[in-house]
């Protein structure tokens, strides 16, 4: 059996495990392989020394966690070696070619396909498996390439983010506005709920395409995945493009006027009526029961 | 500064996706098409660095022949002209998109200072087609950019992390792929329509190399078995939904 080598990328510690979990279903020897956090990121740079590593083992598969950082030295790899590569995999079956479970439209449909290369190349779908503590793990720690060709695009400076209100990927609760908002004004009875709720504000494509608000509060598939404990949708109809962004969260409230709206179909709890109404009747009822 | 942008085109897919009976693609007989999000912002980019430095914008699709409504679309809001690949409409795999790309660039003979695409598709999501475009032209790139300032020869890209955001300074010329939120993209006026009707549209078939990531069907997620409790119409149902927030602990 030859041996699979993991990228574990430093600070995603839980989706690099998954990854190692993952990369269990390709059976024989595992390998993670840790970057130096120190050094400056350099993505063909850590691809360089992943692929020199894969080649002294004459590795049979690269894994990576599906991240920015994952994906990225990913391709790398796939472009140095000219091999094909899978990205968001939520399975793998190994074989010549490989089968994998993959995911499109941000998870709204999956793929099956065959890769043809060798080593076979995959990125890890975040929370596509459960992490499981791995025995019999090699780990190796590596200092990545110092050439000068693979440095040259690298990371010169890092500028920390103003502090604003809570962060949208974190929160434990959600409370977004979409089209049925109707204007950047109405926003202010959804901002009074979040406000009331210790909440972040978030927002559909519709709303941040008619530029009522910012792209930062866009929950979606081009925007921030969230996953807080419950995530209050107003005016929201479902569109897939949202639901991407979404399906991390571990309950959903629906606040829609139309009771077919294809946001119902996902919901666990469900208000049919103008957001304009029941948002600060629910403001309202907070305040009533606080006693303020 | 000279710069190409490549671009798909994607289903607008609404609230449900349904398949083809052969499993092979999205049933879109009722569905509207649109460029895939990150790259409609790659064309704005495009359009505002050469409306500051000058220069001419070219949009790339490899696509089938109804994809020169996205190319047209591109043109309306201010890209100058395209290039067009024309496929029978099947799945091409990131190689193949790849392969065909860099042949296009190296046909057309203009010198790109900077070749924009978007992070990944909104559709195949693979992840990959710049930096395989970069390194078979030999070219440095830099994913996810969410702002691109040229100075002089160095492109300044920003990239949004966990706390902040890297910079990465990027020698042109470069290979550059954005995500949306890096601006916001102008809707096409009505003159900028007729224009798009009359700007040169060069259109060509590549050859398609067998699949090394090749597709074997589609398939769709398990669905919620969830039957959403309505707690009720209109703000009557506001003193059940404080019940069940307090429930869950976040009153």
């Amino acid at each position: 059996m030859s041996t699979t080598l993991v990228f574990m990328e430093s600070g995603v510690d839980e989706l690099s495990q998954q990854a190692v979990t993952f990369a269990g279903q390709l059976g024989g020897d595992l390998a993670t392989v840790t970057f130096d956090a120190a050094e400056a990121y350099a993505p063909a740079a850590w691809a360089q020394t992943l692929v020199e590593v894969a080649q002294q083992r004459g590795a049979g598969a690269v894994v990576a966690p599906g991240t920015d950082r994952g994906n990225e030295v990913l391709a790398h790899v796939a472009a140095k070696l000219d091999q094909p590569m899978s990205a968001n995999c939520m399975s793998v079956t190994p074989g010549d070619p490989a089968t994998v479970i993959r995911m499109r439209w941000g998870g709204s449909l999956l793929e099956e396909a065959r890769v043809h290369g060798a080593p076979v190349l995959l990125s890890v779908a975040p929370h596509a498996v459960a992490a499981t503590a791995a025995s019999d793990v090699e780990t190796v720690a590596v200092s990545a390439s110092a050439t000068a060709a693979d440095q040259v695009v690298r990371v010169t400076e890092t500028v920390p983010a103003s502090s604003a209100g809570v962060s949208l990927a974190d929160a434990d609760v959600v409370v977004s506005g979409g089209r049925g908002v109707g204007s950047a004004e109405g926003f202010s009875v959804i901002e009074e709920l979040a406000a009331l709720l210790g909440a972040a504000v978030g927002c559909s494509r519709a709303v941040t395409s008619a530029g009522w608000r910012p792209h930062s509060d866009q929950v979606g598939q081009t925007g921030t995945k969230i996953s807080p404990e419950i995530y209050i949708a107003c005016g929201i109809s479902g569109a897939t493009q949202h639901m991407a962004g979404c399906k991390g969260a571990k309950r959903l409230l629906a606040i829609n006027p139309d009771g077919e709206a294809s946001i119902f179909a996902s919901a666990d709890y469900a208000v049919i009526g103008d957001l304009h109404e029941v948002v600060p009747a629910i403001s309202a009822e907070i305040r009533k029961v606080r006693g303020t | 500064m000279n710069i190409l942008i490549c671009v798909k085109r994607v289903p607008l897919t609404g609230g449900k996706i349904t398949l083809t009976d052969d499993e092979q693609a999205i049933q879109t007989r009722h569905l509207g098409f649109t460029v895939s999000p990150h790259e409609e912002c790659a064309a704005e980019e495009a359009i505002r660095l050469i409306e500051a430095h000058g220069g001419e914008s070219v949009v790339l699709t490899l696509g089938p022949a109804e994809a020169e409504e996205q190319l047209r679309d591109m043109m309306a809001i201010g890209v100058d002209r395209a290039i067009h690949l024309v496929t029978d409409g099947g799945e091409w795999d990131p190689q193949a998109t790849a392969a065909a790309i860099v042949d296009a660039i190296r046909a057309d003979g203009m010198a790109f200072d900077l070749i924009l695409f978007g992070n990944e598709s909104a559709d195949a999501g693979n992840y990959q087609v710049a930096v395989r475009v970069a390194y078979a032209l030999g070219l440095p790139v830099v994913n996810g950019i969410k702002g691109i300032t040229a100075d002089g020869g160095n492109l300044r890209c920003e990239r949004e992390v966990a706390g902040g955001r890297d910079i990465y300074a990027v020698p042109a010329p470069a290979v550059v792929s954005v995500l949306e939120g890096i601006n916001l993209p102008r809707y096409p006026s009505v003159p900028g329509r007729m224009r798009a009707k009359r700007k040169p549209l060069a259109a060509s078939e590549p050859p398609r190399a067998q699949p090394r990531l090749e597709m074997v069907r589609l398939l769709l997620p398990e669905g919620s078995s969830k039957q959403a409790e309505v707690l009720g119409h209109g703000p009557d149902a506001a003193p059940r939904v404080v019940e069940i927030l307090t429930e869950i602990g976040v009153i």
